[in-house]
């Protein structure tokens, strides 16, 4: 039988546990203004990603973000796989076509990408981005949305181990594409650098990169239209980061649902059997 | 141990077997018929847990091993490609990554228990410093282990840690050049640590058996403290504690799961993602949670001693710390094993457990105002506990009458 003192011990000691980890992120707290949580599909344990705004994230990324930011593990295949932006093939195929990459084998030393081929990069090496960019190597892509993050206050990184939530990256790019502003009296902005609320020490290299109805979304099959504002475009391109960082985000929550059913069900059958074993003995 | 056993080889190969190599026999007595005292309460099953925990992280292990790459050029995005490409790739990963972390919380809960039921006493001591090499050599796995996706926090670490050896005097710099095969953290460190990381989990392994056999000959301890007085007080081990394991272990893995398929990363720390660069310091290097409490107690000394300057005195505390676990048989001085019936040792054992949170609170802080008086103080009460109240108190605590047989306490609860 459970001892009641033992259960709320047992209990204490794992909600202890579980929260020094969390206590040792709060401290770990910058001086940023606070970030606003966005209302992302992917959030939570039932999150998947919307694949309309996954598309429109791509386009973003695409026609923008790519031609200074490379995205060296995300391969043109990626795009045409479930749970992902979920491109047709032939689109896919087209798309890589579009594209020129380096292959010392293929005559002039390119040729046109196919869908096993890896997104090209902006620049040939470190040292032409960082010349291009006013001396600094414009991040990565592939896994950035994960290298970001927002230290919540307390009690909210409590609840975050409970719903689950994890979206601190894409809140945070979003914040920064929404953060550009003038600089507050007093502020000295180094020469080529621009005030943003959100990034680390408020000077950053990179110019406002979206502007209203800087990308042009094609209307949905039933004329449906989505807004054309900075506002959007960072929300889809957030979403895309995501993605690109965490692919097999969908299947991953699936499986983990049937997984955690399945634990629940195997528990409670093992603690009657465990009951029933026991049931003669005083214990 | 013969006398628990009730094996009679029944057909002729079991007895041929038997009388070259009793396998069976040895199974039949260890893990069926063990007698096991009837009291244990659920923190008696996290041994059980951390065992699987063990296998858990080896199994991984070894299948992570298949495709990760330790170079520093490639080693990071190998791990991401383990993530992307290889088939359950994300969920291994994952459960080796969160794993160390379930296992840390295993661990920890499974010492908190020694330390209040006293279990650590005679005739236990070396069952008990068994399990404090293997506390040692996990946490020497697991930094080693944190330091191959070689991202930003695994290369920090790796040189923050790394360079705690410099301050011991005379050898320090040379023990610190062979840990890192260079003069700084580098490819050839990346290469030695994968290497010992993937050996010492079997070394871990074979104490694991050391602490197993160690554990069966003066069995195991329990709730009330009292020896074992006759075969009414145990039960055998299966089915009853098989399947109190087994259902232990299952509550366990459902906390285990949430983090793996739902918050993979929430442990971790978003600087880890990006690849590792001696350029580039990250604002704030922060260890994994498991060490923080001893980290708070390494930057604690930040005052020089008569002749040991800060740096070595911060280093003598935090192996001090750690040294101090194996000489705790001795330090208690108290005859009665369970702190239930340890009226006063009780407050002091659970200021420890606060302490000791707060010492983890701290690992991770600022290492700026309040916080470094608060660290100087837990850190203090750390060595109090160890070094004041197990050896001294007894002399002023009048102990609870012990019951005198396990039958005897848990009849008298079952008694209205």
């Amino acid at each position: 039988m459970f001892n009641i003192k033992t259960l709320i011990s047992a209990a204490a000691l794992t909600a202890a546990l579980v929260a020094v980890p969390a206590v040792a992120q709060e401290a770990d707290t910058h001086a940023t203004p606070h970030i606003e949580r966005q209302d992302w599909s992917f959030a939570g344990i039932f999150g998947t990603y919307d694949q309309n705004q996954l598309q429109r994230g791509f386009q973003v990324f695409r026609e923008v973000c790519a031609n200074c930011h490379s995205a060296n593990l995300l391969a043109f295949r990626n795009l045409a796989e479930p749970g992902g932006p979920h491109f047709s093939e032939e689109q896919v195929k087209a798309l890589a076509a579009e594209y020129e990459v380096a292959d010392a084998a293929a005559e002039g030393g390119v040729r046109p990408a196919v869908p096993a081929d890896r997104w090209p990069s902006p620049f040939a090496n470190d040292q032409e981005a960082r010349e291009a960019n006013g001396g600094s190597v414009p991040p990565d892509f592939s896994v950035l949305a994960k290298a970001r993050g927002v230290s919540d206050p307390f009690p909210t990184w409590i609840f975050n181990y409970f719903t689950a939530y994890a979206e601190g990256g894409p809140d945070y790019i979003h914040a920064l594409l929404n953060g550009y502003r003038e600089p507050p009296e007093g502020f000295e902005l180094p020469e080529g650098k621009y005030y943003n609320e959100y990034f680390p020490g408020h000077a950053i290299g990179m110019s406002p990169p979206l502007s209203d109805d800087q990308i042009t979304y094609e209307p949905g099959e039933n004329g449906e239209t989505v807004p054309q504002t900075v506002e959007q475009y960072s929300q889809d391109v957030s979403a895309f980061m995501m993605w690109l960082a965490e692919p097999g985000l969908v299947a991953r929550k699936q499986t983990g649902f049937v997984v955690l059913l399945y634990l629940f069900a195997f528990a409670g059958l093992l603690w009657f059997t465990k009951k029933r074993i026991w049931k003669s003995v005083e214990h | 141990m013969s006398e628990h056993s009730t094996y009679q080889p029944g057909t002729g190969v079991e007895k041929w077997l038997d009388e070259r190599l009793p396998v069976v026999r040895f199974a039949k007595e260890h893990l069926m018929d063990f007698p096991t005292p009837k009291n244990l309460n659920y923190f008696w099953t996290f041994g059980a847990i951390l065992a699987i925990m063990l296998v858990v992280q080896i199994v991984t292990g070894i299948i992570l091993a298949m495709h990760y790459t330790p170079n520093i050029a490639m080693a990071f995005n190998s791990v991401e490609h383990i993530r992307r490409d290889v088939n359950g790739g994300r969920i291994i990963q994952a459960t080796h990554a969160v794993g160390a972390s379930m296992f840390f919380a295993a661990l920890y809960i499974h010492m908190g228990r020694n330390l209040y039921f006293g279990s650590y006493k005679a005739p236990r001591e070396i069952l008990y410093i068994i399990g404090v090499l293997i506390f040692i050599l996990v946490m020497a796995t697991a930094f080693m282990g944190y330091v191959l996706p070689w991202g930003q926090m695994s290369f920090w670490a790796a040189t923050v840690i790394t360079n705690i050896f410099a301050a011991i005097p005379v050898v320090g710099n040379p023990i610190l050049e062979l840990l890192r095969g260079g003069f700084a953290v580098d490819n050839p460190t990346l290469n030695r640590f994968f290497s010992l990381h993937y050996l010492l989990p079997f070394v871990v392994a074979a104490l694991v058996a050391l602490h197993i056999w160690a554990l069966h000959v003066p069995g195991n301890n329990n709730p009330t403290g009292v020896d074992v007085k006759s075969s009414r007080d145990t039960v055998p081990f299966h089915p009853y504690y098989t399947m109190k394991d087994l259902f232990a272990i299952v509550v366990f893995a459902i906390p285990f799961a949430w983090f793996v398929f739902f918050i993979p990363d929430i442990l971790g720390h978003p600087d880890n993602y990006v690849m590792a660069n001696s350029q580039v310091t990250p604002a704030h290097i922060v260890p994994e949670w498991y060490f923080l409490p001893f980290y708070a107690i390494l930057r604690a000394i930040d005052f020089n001693i008569l002749f040991i300057d800060s740096r070595l005195g911060g280093v003598i505390f935090f192996a001090g710390s750690i040294v101090i676990l194996l000489f705790v048989p001795w330090l208690d001085r108290s005859p009665v094993r369970s702190g239930t019936f340890r009226p006063l040792f009780k407050w002091f054992y659970w200021l420890f457990i606060i302490n000791f949170l707060a010492l983890a609170y701290l690992g991770a802080a600022p290492a700026e105002g309040i916080y470094v008086v608060l660290a100087k103080i837990t850190t203090f009460y750390y060595f109090f506990y160890f070094l004041v109240v197990l050896p001294f108190l007894p002399m002023f605590e009048k102990p609870r009458p012990l019951p005198t047989s396990i039958s005897e306490s848990v009849l008298g609860k079952a008694l209205p």
